[in-house]
């Protein structure tokens, strides 16, 4: 117990100012090993030391507690130590360990799971992640593991106040391609099918050497939502697309490709019969749900042309021709459409007759003008944040070298390198 | 009295007999219900006269109209025809149409058979050895003038591909430009028989870039030529150009190609399918030259005329009762239906280009449909974007619809923004995934 009451008493006192704080960052890695060792005993000395003040010394100590395998009801103690750590740990401290930070919250995340309440880990994992970035743009390990959580604890909303942050720093791409995944899986549990669109975009066309399971699974997600929102998938992907994944992401989601063939086709009769004979594949990649959307946002599509030819259509009709049983599903359709504003009608059903209005967005709005003026600010940041990114990557010597290695085979007499790089 | 009779009829009135019992008097030709076959026939000469009078043998037969009497009038002609030249392959083949039907004057002669086959294989080795004679001796003209009587001897007899090829030869030896339009004239000839249009374009374009040699009817036989070609490769816009180029001087000088009756259908035709009203009128109803053309075929005349002024019923009308006889039409046949429904099409959306709203069921009468069927046509021409309206089902009414600049400028405007913001955020996303990824290969290296 001594050297543990000596290394407490050190954390006690190297805490307060950066200068101390290093040197114990030194002697806090020399003792690990010796932590490790007496794992069993370190209960009594979590309880010394407070995690807002020590947070780096406790660190070490939580780390060492919880590495080795633990049981069901060890998770539930040490389940509230670690929460109540992240809740009141002091940032910076933690940042100068991100591994053992981020290992421990991995842990955390891992006992949940095992006693099977994931929402008890949405809170104490997003308050980390928060913690641990360095801005808003940078992405953590931890971030997936949050999305991950709040997937199985259906907590979309919580999720999507992370989403809203743009990312433009991404240390390991794993990473970047399982929040984008989650990420992707909490907009269209939100309905929010651009935003979910966008994530599963990036994940495809991410740049990568060979093929993973993730952007397999991503592009399946990806045709089912293109299809529902905007009706159509462009069947290849764009340049900027890895070559590996332009080349053999189609032969592993063959039965959607031909899914959006039969979409395509607009005939509602060959959709359905198509989904029939393929449902059990669809439900073992869990995307039963998001097909039958598909389905129905067919019958959306076919309403919506309708709209563009015809002033006022009969109930019947429209059954007739988006073929609909009855005169009442189509109103219930127009309905749903009209409540979710995808159409702008009026059904008079004295006549049976519905009545398609032009879309009263004038343009003229406070709102409106507030929304184009942010707009143009956004654009106008993002633009400068272009060109910022453009100048660095100039100046970068790993690019530098590269180029002038290439342009020096072909002028002999150029001695001045600098010059050569001003395009 | 007539012009009175058109002003009044489409709007109000049944239009069954606008102009109708007045016309028969005066039909020509190409038009009516049957077709005349003789007076057909005797407008062209060579091979394509038996050629279109088998098609027409052929196609009477399974038309609605057709009645075995035109078959068997077809072939009895087409017979006769081919035992006035050398052909003996399309004897047995019109022989064996005939089936006996006609009497034992017309089966097949073998003994005529054989005489033409020995008579050919006789000039054939004559005509081999003056080649080689001249070949030998290497003057121009003579191999010239050979491998062209070669060419004349494979068409007669009907082996066109030779035919095609001696022609060809020709072109090494000739000296004048009068000679390379000769040869251009016979190998287009062949092509056109051949059926290869690509050929025609390419010796066409031969022949028009030696203008000296080109005297006015060579220039309106090339025209034709050329809007056949057209015709055939469905650019109609070109081929009504080609043929509302075509002097008059024609004439029946091109009577083995084309006639000019044929001029003036194909032409109307096509210029209907294809030309706005601007052109229609510049280069068809007051083209002088073409106006002799329309002279031959009064119901295109008519058509058109009606077209141009809205009589929409009188004009689907001549072309109801031209259909028929323009199916058995060679070169027409394959693109009646296309050219048709083009006409209709422009028919209905010149109809509601002027109006801010429409009564389906007074336009319905003026197209001779019913309204259904009238709204389902003009729901296909609105999805299509070629009429800009929407159609009131419940009144039957159909209201025009003009797009609202304003709100569609900003609706892009929004969209562009978004788009924008979304391809820059990713593509910096992907540049620094990028730089992660060189940089972690550099260390490597390193």
């Amino acid at each position: 117990m001594d050297p543990m009451e000596a290394l407490v008493a050190q954390i006690q006192g190297l805490s307060s100012t950066p200068g101390d704080i290093a040197r114990l960052h030194i002697i806090l890695k020399q003792a690990d090993d010796s932590l490790r060792a007496e794992s069993t005993r370190l209960s009594p000395v979590l309880g010394q030391l407070a995690p807002s003040e020590h947070s780096l010394g406790f660190l070490y100590v939580l780390d060492a507690f919880t590495s080795g395998q633990i049981s069901k009801q060890q998770a539930e103690t040490s389940v509230p130590i670690i929460t109540g750590f992240i809740n009141a740990c002091n940032a910076e401290q933690i940042r100068l360990a991100p591994e053992k930070f981020v290992l421990v919250c991995k842990r955390l995340k891992d006992q949940v799971m095992m006693l099977e309440a994931p929402i008890r880990g949405v809170g104490p994992l997003l308050t980390a992640a928060r913690k641990l970035q360095l801005s808003t743009e940078h992405l953590t390990p931890l971030h997936s593991d949050f999305l991950m959580l709040c997937v199985l604890a259906k907590c979309y909303k919580t999720g999507l106040s992370i989403l809203e942050d743009d990312i433009f720093e991404v240390d390991q791409p794993r990473d970047l391609f399982l929040y984008c995944y989650y990420g992707g899986m909490i907009c269209i549990g939100l309905k929010r099918f651009q935003k979910a669109l966008d994530l599963l975009h990036n994940v495809v066309t991410a740049p990568m050497s060979t093929l993973n399971a993730i952007a397999v699974e991503a592009y399946k997600k990806y045709i089912l939502v293109s299809l529902i929102h905007h009706g159509q998938l462009s069947t290849s992907l764009p340049k900027y697309a890895s070559s590996v994944a332009q080349r053999s992401l189609k032969n592993f989601c063959q039965p959607y490709i031909e899914l959006a063939n039969s979409y395509g086709t607009e005939k509602i009769a060959e959709l359905e019969a198509y989904v029939q004979t393929n449902t059990e594949k669809f439900e073992n990649d869990n995307n039963l749900g998001l097909v039958k959307q598909v389905v129905l946002s067919m019958y959306k599509r076919n309403i919506q042309r309708l709209t563009q030819t015809y002033l006022t259509l009969s109930l019947q009709d429209i059954a007739n021709t988006v073929q609909l049983n009855s005169p009442k599903e189509a109103e219930m359709h127009v309905l749903q459409m009209i409540q979710d504003g995808e159409i702008y009608a009026t059904i008079n059903q004295r006549d049976g007759m519905v009545r398609f209005l032009e879309d009263p967005e004038q343009y003229k709005t406070c709102e409106m003008i507030e929304n184009i003026d942010s707009s143009i600010q956004r654009i106008m940041a993002l633009s400068r944040k272009l060109s910022a990114m453009d100048e660095q990557i100039s100046c970068d010597q790993l690019y530098l070298s590269k180029v002038g290695r290439e342009r020096q085979r072909y002028d002999f007499d150029d001695f001045d390198v600098p010059t050569k790089f001003n395009i | 009295m007539d012009a009175d009779d058109e002003t009044f009829a489409p709007i109000t009135d049944e239009v069954g007999a606008n102009g109708g019992d007045e016309q028969r008097s005066r039909r020509p030709i190409i038009s009516g219900d049957h077709l005349d076959i003789e007076a057909y026939a005797s407008l062209y000469s060579g091979r394509t006269k038996i050629m279109r009078l088998l098609f027409i043998a052929d196609h009477s037969s399974d038309e609605k109209v057709g009645n075995p009497s035109m078959n068997l009038e077809a072939l009895r002609m087409a017979y006769d025809e081919i035992k006035k030249g050398e052909n003996t392959q399309l004897m047995r083949e019109v022989a064996q149409k005939i089936n006996g039907r006609l009497g034992p004057s017309y089966e097949l002669d073998s003994a005529w058979c054989d005489a033409v086959d020995h008579r050919a294989e006789q000039k054939k080795e004559k005509l081999d050895n003056e080649l080689n004679a001249y070949r030998t001796n290497l003057i121009k003209e003579s191999i010239r003038m050979g491998y062209n009587d070669f060419g004349d001897f494979y068409y007669a007899h009907g082996q066109l591909g030779d035919a095609f090829k001696s022609y060809v030869r020709t072109r090494d030896y000739c000296t004048t430009s009068k000679h390379i339009v000769h040869m251009c004239m016979s190998v287009i000839l062949v092509s056109i028989e051949m059926g290869q249009f690509t050929h025609v374009t390419s010796y066409v374009n031969k022949a028009e870039q030696a203008p000296d040699a080109l005297d006015s009817i060579t220039i309106a036989k090339l025209r034709c030529a050329a809007g056949l070609a057209n015709l055939e490769a469905k650019k109609y816009k070109l081929a009504a150009r080609k043929f509302l180029e075509t002097n008059p001087e024609l004439g029946s000088h091109y009577s083995e190609v084309i006639a000019p009756q044929d001029v003036a259908t194909y032409g109307g035709l096509c210029a209907l399918a294809t030309f706005d009203r601007t052109e229609l009128k510049s280069k068809v109803i007051d083209n002088l030259n073409f106006r002799n053309f329309l002279e031959l075929v009064p119901e295109v005349r008519e058509l058109i005329n009606d077209f141009y002024s809205s009589h929409y019923a009188s004009c689907l009308e001549y072309l109801g009762n031209l259909k028929a006889n323009l199916l058995l039409d060679i070169h027409l046949h394959d693109h009646v239906e296309t050219l048709y429904d083009q006409i209709r099409h422009k028919a209905l959306i010149q109809y509601t280009l002027p109006f801010v709203s429409v009564d389906l069921s007074m336009m319905a009468n003026a197209f001779k449909t019913t309204v259904a069927e009238l709204q389902k046509e003009l729901e296909a021409l609105i999805t299509d974007n070629q009429i800009q309206a929407r159609i009131d089902s419940h009144n039957k009414i159909l209201y025009a619809r003009h797009a609202d600049q304003r709100n569609a400028t900003f609706q892009r405007v929004l969209e562009t923004g978004r788009e924008f913001d979304r391809d820059v955020r990713s593509m910096l996303l992907r540049s620094n995934l990028v730089k992660h990824d060189y940089n972690v290969r550099q260390f490597r290296k390193l």
